[in-house]
C-alpha cells in the first residue's frame, strides 16, 4: 500500500477511481467523480500515484491528466500539454513562474484498486 | 533613512533593486505608485497582444516588495509635496515624511490640441490600461490609424494590424517615419517594408481635426483632405511628468522635465528625479538603458550618505541607439545616424529588392565608426554599435562592415575578441564584456539562461542576447571547453552523442535510454527528444508499450490538441492531388464526427473538433476510405506540396505530381529533430514554393534542381541550391543523405535552416557531405533510410488495429463512454469553432 499524505487519513474520504492496470505507466488518466474532473498520474518509475485537478489554470483547459510527467530536481511535476507549464505533483505549484496552482488529492492503492481522496 | 519613491514605473522599480542589494543599515524604502498592477515591462507592452498578460510582464510579483521590506502603496498617486518641510500627500490620503524623495513618475504620451480628441475611440499607448481599453474597442473597428510615425508610434500601428484591423493607417507630421532615428533613404525603404505589411503610411500630414458624433469616424488634415477611421492611437511623442515638480517649485524646462544635474540631483538637494522624468543637459532620455544608468548613479549618492569614502558614478549622458522591435522588419540607428560633411565619409549599400538599406558613417581618415541606420537587416546591429561605442579601430576596407556576409566565411561569434573588456555589451543592465566573460571562468556558467541569470545581462530589452551567446561560447572555446548543448537535468549528452549511444547499445526505449545513459525521471524535455530519436532510429510504433508515455502529447494521441481539449485530423494527401470519392469521404466522416473543416496551407485538408474518444472511430472510416495518417502532429515528414507540373500546365517541364508523390511516399512518417517539408514545382515559376522548404526540388529542361534548408515561419529564409539538373533516382539518393545527416547532428527543434546556419562552412560544407561523401557515410545513410522507408506502417492503422492502444482513446478511464462535458463550441459561417480561452 502506498499513501501519499499520512496526515489526511484521518477524515479521509475515499473514493474507488480504477483498477491500477487502467492506468498509464509513468503517465495519467482522468477520473471522473461526480462533476469534477481528477487528473490522475501512475509513475511506475518510483511506484508513486499522484492526483491532482485536471484542470489547467493558465487557460482552464482539461487537460493535465494528458500531460507528460518527470522531475525536476527529483520533484515529480506534470507539463501540461497546451503551453508547456509545469506544475508540482506534490504542492501543485506552478514551477514555471506563475503565481497559480492546483489543487492535490491524496491517493492509496489497494488490493489492485486505486482510491483518491475527495474530502477537501 | 527614509527614501521615498514616487512612480512604480521601469526605472522606480530599477532604483529599489538595486538599492536593496547595498544592505543599508536602517533604511526604509516607500513606494508610490498611480497605477493598479506593480512595475512591469512597459518596453514589452506590445506582446499584451500576443498572449502575454501582466504578470507575465511583472518585473517582481508583490512578494518581493515584502521580501525585501518595501512598502508599496499601488493606485495611489502622490498629489503634493512639500519639500521645505519635506513630506508628502497622496491621493488616499497618506501624510509620509522622507528624507530622501526620488521622483520616478515617467512620461506621458503627448497629446496635440486637435479639435475632437475626446470622441470615443480616441486613445493613448503607455499603459496596461491603455491596452485593456484598445483591445475592447477593437473588434468594432475595420479602419485604424495611429498619429505618430516614430518607434511607438509604428509599434502601435503593428499592434493594431495584430488585433485585426486590416486597413490601419499611419499619419506622420515629418516629412519621413522615425525622423530622430533614420536619414530619408532610410525612412523610404522602411515605408515600402510597411507598406507591404499592410499598412498605409502618410507623411507631411497634419491633422486638424477628429470628426463623428460620440465615436470617432474620422480624421481631416489640414490640406483639406480626410479619412475614415474608426480607431485612433495617438503616438506623437512623450511629455514627462512634472507637474508634482513644478507645483511644488523645483525648477523644471522644456516640456515639463524635471532639471537635474550629473548627481539627478533637483534644484532641492533632497529630491533626485531619474527616468523619463528627467531632464539632463536640456535633454529627455526616452529610453529605459539611460534610465536604469540615472537610477544606479543615485543609489550611489544613497551609499555616499551612509560611507563618505564610498564613490558615485555621475550621470554624463547617454548614447541613444536603439532597435526597432517591429516584427516583419528590422530598423536599427546607433551614434550618430546623420552625420555628413566634408569630414565624414558615408558608406551606403542600397538593395531595393531585398529592401535593405544600410549606411554607416565613418571618420574621414577611415579610422572610427560615428554612426549609422540600418533597415531591413540588423544583424550586425549589435557588433556596429559596439565598434562605434569603444572606438575600435576599422580594418583597412570598412565597406566589409555592411556587406553581407559570404556564406562561406561566415564564422560564428567571429568579431567579439576585438571587444574591450570594459565595452557596455547589455546595456539596460549595464553588463560589460568582463562581466559576462567571468560569469563563464569565475562562476561556471555554461549555458545562456546561467549567464542571464548571473549578471542579469539580456533580460531587460534582450537585444544583446546574441552577443551575449557569442561571447559566452567564445569564453568556452578560449578554455578549450567543448561546446555542447546537453539536453537537459536528466542527460548530460547532446541529442547528437545521444544519437549514437542509443544506436550502439540498440536501445528501444524510453526507459531503457534513461536506465543506461541518464538519471532521475525524465521531464518534458528528454522525452520527446528521446522519442524522436528512437523513432528516427528504428521507426517503431510510436505508441509502443513503454514508449507512449514519453511521447509528446500530441504523438501520445496522434493529434494536435486544440483549443477546448479537442483534436484536429489531417489524412495524409500526397502531393495534394485527391479524387472526387476521397474528397466525398472526407466530407461525410467530417459530417458525421461534426468536424470544422479547413483547406491547409499545406495542400490539405485538416479537420477540427474531434473529441478524444472519437479519433479511432475517425480513423476506421477514414483508413476504409484509403487515407493513412498525415503526421501533421508528429516532427516528422508533413506535406510535400507541388503544382500541377507538365500533365496540364503549359509551361511545366516534367511531371511535378508524380515526382512529388513519389517523395511524399518515400519519407512519410519519418521522424526528425523537427518536422520537415518539402514541394516540387513543375518549372522556374515556382508556384510549389520549394524554395522555402526544408528541401524542395524544381523542375529544369533535363531534370531537378535541388534546394535545401528554407524555411517559412517567423523567420523566413530562402532554400539554397545544392544540385543542379538531377535524375529522379539520384535527386532521391541526395535527399536520403542529406535528411540522414540532418536527423543525425541537428539539435532538438532545429529546423534545417537553423541547422545550416550555425553548421561552419555552412552550404558549400553540406554540399561536400551530400555530394563529395567528404564523411564517407554516404551508403550506410542510404541503407539506413532505406530500412525506414521499409519499415513504415500507418500509425493510425496500428492503433486502431490494436486493442491495448485503441483503448487509451477514451476522456474519463472510469466512464470510458462518456465525452468531456467541459468541451464547448460556438458557431461561426455555418461551422463550429472553439469557444474562446476563459
Ligand atoms: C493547419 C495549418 C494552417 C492552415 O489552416 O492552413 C497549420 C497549423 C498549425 N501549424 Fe503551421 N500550419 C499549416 C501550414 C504551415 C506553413 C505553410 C506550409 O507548410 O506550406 C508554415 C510555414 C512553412 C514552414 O513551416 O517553414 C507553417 C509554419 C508553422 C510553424 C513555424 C515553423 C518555423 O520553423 O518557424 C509552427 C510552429 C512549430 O512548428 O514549432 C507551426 C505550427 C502549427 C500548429 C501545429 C500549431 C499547434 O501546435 O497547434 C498548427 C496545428 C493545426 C492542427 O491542429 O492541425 N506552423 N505552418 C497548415 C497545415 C499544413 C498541413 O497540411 O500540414
Ligand atoms: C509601447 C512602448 C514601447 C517602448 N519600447 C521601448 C524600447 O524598445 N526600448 C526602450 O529603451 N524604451 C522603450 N520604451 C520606453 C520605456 O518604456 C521607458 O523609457 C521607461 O518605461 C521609462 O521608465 P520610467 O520609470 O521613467 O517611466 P514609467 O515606466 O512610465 O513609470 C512611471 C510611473 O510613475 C507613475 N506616476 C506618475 N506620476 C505619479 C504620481 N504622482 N504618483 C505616483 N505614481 C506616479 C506612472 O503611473 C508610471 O507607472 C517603450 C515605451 C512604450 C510605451
Ligand atoms: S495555424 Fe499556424 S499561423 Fe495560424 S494560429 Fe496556428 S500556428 Fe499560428
Ligand atoms: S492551458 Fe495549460 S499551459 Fe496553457
Amino acid at each position: 500500500m502506498i499513501t501519499q499524505n499520512e496526515t489526511a487519513v484521518k477524515s479521509s474520504q475515499w473514493f474507488t477511481a480504477c483498477k491500477v492496470e487502467d492506468v498509464v505507466e509513468n503517465g495519467g488518466v482522468c477520473v471522473k467523480y461526480g462533476n469534477e474532473q481528477i487528473a490522475l498520474f501512475y509513475f511506475t518509475r518510483r511506484n508513486e500515484w499522484y492526483a491532482t485537478q485536471n484542470e489547467c489554470p493558465h487557460k482552464k483547459q482539461m487537460a493535465l491528466s494528458r500531460g507528460m510527467i518527470g522531475t525536476k530536481n527529483e520533484e515529480p511535476k506534470v507539463a501540461c500539454p497546451f503551453h508547456k507549464k509545469t506544475f508540482s505533483l506534490v504542492t501543485g505549484q506552478c514551477l514555471s513562474g506563475d503565481a497559480c496552482s492546483i489543487k492535490t488529492y491524496p491517493v492509496k492503492v489497494e488490493n489492485g484498486f486505486v482510491y483518491i481522496d475527495v474530502s477537501h | 533613512m527614509r527614501v521615498v519613491v514616487v512612480g512604480n514605473g521601469m526605472v522606480g522599480y530599477k532604483f529599489c533593486e538595486k538599492l536593496v542589494t547595498k544592505n543599508l543599515p536602517n533604511l526604509h524604502i516607500t513606494v508610490f505608485g498611480e497605477e493598479q498592477y506593480p512595475a512591469y515591462d512597459r518596453v514589452h507592452l506590445s506582446e499584451f497582444f500576443n498572449g502575454k498578460n501582466v504578470s507575465d510582464l511583472s518585473l517582481a510579483p508583490l512578494a518581493w516588495y515584502k521580501e525585501k521590506n518595501i512598502e508599496l502603496h499601488l493606485g495611489d498617486p502622490v498629489q503634493y509635496i512639500k519639500p521645505s518641510v519635506k513630506l508628502l500627500h497622496t491621493f488616499k490620503g497618506y501624510i509620509k515624511h522622507y528624507d530622501i524623495l526620488v521622483l520616478a513618475t515617467g512620461s506621458s504620451a503627448f497629446v496635440p490640441k486637435i479639435e475632437g480628441i475626446e470622441k470615443d475611440g480616441v486613445f493613448l499607448y503607455r499603459t496596461v490600461e491603455d491596452l485593456h481599453l484598445i483591445r475592447s474597442y477593437a473588434p468594432k473597428a475595420k479602419k485604424g490609424t495611429v498619429i505618430g510615425g516614430g518607434l511607438l508610434g509604428l509599434e502601435a500601428a503593428k499592434a493594431l494590424l495584430d488585433l485585426g484591423i486590416q486597413d490601419t493607417h499611419v499619419i506622420e507630421f515629418a516629412p519621413r517615419l522615425m525622423p530622430r532615428q533614420l536619414d530619408e533613404t532610410g525612412s523610404e525603404m522602411l515605408m515600402t517594408t510597411l507598406t507591404q505589411l499592410g499598412l498605409t503610411i502618410h507623411t507631411s500630414t497634419n491633422t486638424s481635426r477628429i470628426v463623428g458624433d460620440e465615436c470617432i469616424t474620422g480624421l481631416e488634415f489640414a490640406d483639406g483632405s480626410s479619412i475614415e477611421t474608426d480607431i485612433l492611437v495617438i503616438s506623437a511623442g512623450i511629455r514627462p511628468r512634472g507637474e508634482l515638480a513644478i507645483d511644488c517649485g523645483l525648477e523644471t524646462g522644456m516640456n515639463e522635465g524635471i532639471v537635474v544635474n550629473s548627481r539627478m540631483q533637483t534644484s532641492d538637494s533632497s529630491v533626485y528625479a531619474i527616468g523619463e522624468c528627467a531632464l539632463y543637459n536640456e535633454m529627455i532620455y526616452g529610453l529605459v538603458a539611460p534610465g536604469y544608468e540615472m537610477a544606479e548613479v543615485v543609489v550611489g549618492e544613497i551609499c555616499k550618505m551612509f560611507d563618505a569614502s564610498a564613490t558615485a558614478k555621475l550621470f554624463t549622458g547617454f548614447d541613444m541607439s536603439t532597435k526597432l522591435k517591429l516584427v516583419g522588419t528590422d530598423v536599427a540607428s546607433f551614434g550618430d545616424p546623420f552625420a555628413n560633411g566634408e569630414n565624414i565619409r558615408n558608406i551606403v549599400l542600397k538593395d531595393t529588392v531585398k529592401g535593405v538599406y544600410k549606411r554607416i558613417n565613418v571618420s574621414a581618415d577611415g579610422k572610427y565608426l560615428l554612426g549609422g541606420v540600418l533597415v531591413g537587416d540588423a544583424s550586425q546591429y549589435n557588433m556596429l554599435l559596439q565598434t562605434c561605442r569603444n572606438k575600435i579601430l576599422l580594418p583597412p576596407h570598412p565597406e566589409d562592415l555592411i556587406l553581407p556576409a559570404r556564406e562561406a566565411q561566415k564564422e560564428e561569434g567571429a568579431g567579439v575578441q576585438a571587444l574591450p573588456g570594459d565595452a557596455l555589451i547589455c546595456s539596460c543592465e549595464g553588463v560589460t564584456k568582463d562581466a559576462i566573460c567571468q560569469s563563464v571562468t569565475e562562476h561556471g556558467c555554461e549555458t545562456v539562461d546561467a549567464v542571464k541569470k548571473c549578471t542579469k545581462a539580456g533580460t531587460g530589452c534582450g537585444g544583446c542576447l546574441p552577443m551575449v551567446k557569442d561571447l559566452m561560447v567564445y569564453t568556452m572555446k578560449q578554455q578549450g571547453k567543448y561546446i555542447r548543448n546537453v539536453l537537459c537535468e536528466h542527460f548530460n549528452y547532446s541529442r547528437q552523442e545521444l544519437f549514437d549511444l542509443i544506436r550502439l547499445h540498440e536501445l528501444k526505449t524510453y526507459d531503457a535510454v534513461l536506465d543506461q545513459l541518464g538519471k532521475g525521471d525524465g521531464c518534458e524535455v528528454c522525452k520527446p527528444a528521446v522519442s524522436s530519436l528512437l523513432a528516427s532510429l528504428w521507426n517503431e510504433m510510436v505508441l509502443k508499450k513503454g514508449n507512449d508515455t514519453a511521447q509528446d502529447s500530441n504523438d501520445r494521441f496522434l493529434a494536435n490538441i486544440q483549443k477546448g481539449g479537442t483534436y484536429s485530423v489531417v489524412p495524409r494527401i500526397p502531393g495534394g492531388e485527391i479524387t472526387p470519392e476521397k474528397l466525398i469521404a472526407i466530407g461525410q466522416v467530417a459530417q458525421k464526427y461534426g468536424l470544422y473543416t479547413k483547406i491547409t496551407g499545406g495542400q490539405r485538408i485538416d479537420m477540427f473538433g474531434a473529441h478524444v474518444s472519437d479519433l479511432p472511430l475517425i480513423w476506421s472510416e477514414l483508413i476504409a476510405a484509403g487515407f493513412e495518417s498525415g503526421h501533421a502532429y508528429g516532427k516528422a515528414l508533413r506535406t510535400v506540396k507541388s503544382c500541377v507540373g507538365s500533365t496540364w500546365c503549359r509551361f511545366g517541364l516534367q511531371d511535378s505530381v508524380s515526382f512529388a508523390i513519389r517523395v511524399e511516399e518515400r519519407y512519410r512518417g519519418l521522424r526528425a529533430p523537427h518536422k520537415i517539408k518539402s514541394a516540387v514545382s513543375g518549372c522556374i515559376r515556382e508556384c510549389a514554393e520549394a524554395q522555402s522548404k526544408d528541401f524542395g526540388i524544381i523542375a529544369t529542361e533535363k531534370g531537378w534542381n535541388l534546394y535545401v534548408c528554407g524555411n517559412g515561419g517567423s523567420k523566413p529564409q530562402h532554400a539554397l541550391l545544392l544540385a543542379t539538373d538531377l535524375d529522379d533516382a539520384t535527386c532521391l539518393r541526395y535527399i536520403d543523405r542529406f535528411l540522414m545527416f540532418y536527423i543525425r547532428t541537428a539539435d532538438p527543434l532545429t529546423r534545417t535552416a537553423t541547422w545550416l546556419n550555425k553548421m561552419e562552412g555552412g552550404i558549400n560544407y553540406l554540399r561536400n557531405v551530400v555530394i563529395n561523401d567528404s564523411l564517407g557515410m554516404a551508403t550506410q545513410w542510404e541503407e539506413e533510410m532505406q530500412a525506414l522507408v521499409d519499415a513504415y506502417r500507418c500509425e493510425w492503422k496500428t492503433a486502431i488495429e490494436t486493442p491495448e492502444i485503441k483503448k487509451r482513446f477514451v476522456h474519463f478511464i472510469n466512464a470510458p463512454e462518456e465525452k468531456d462535458p467541459t468541451v464547448q463550441f460556438e458557431i461561426l459561417r455555418e461551422q463550429k469553432k472553439a469557444a474562446n480561452w476563459k
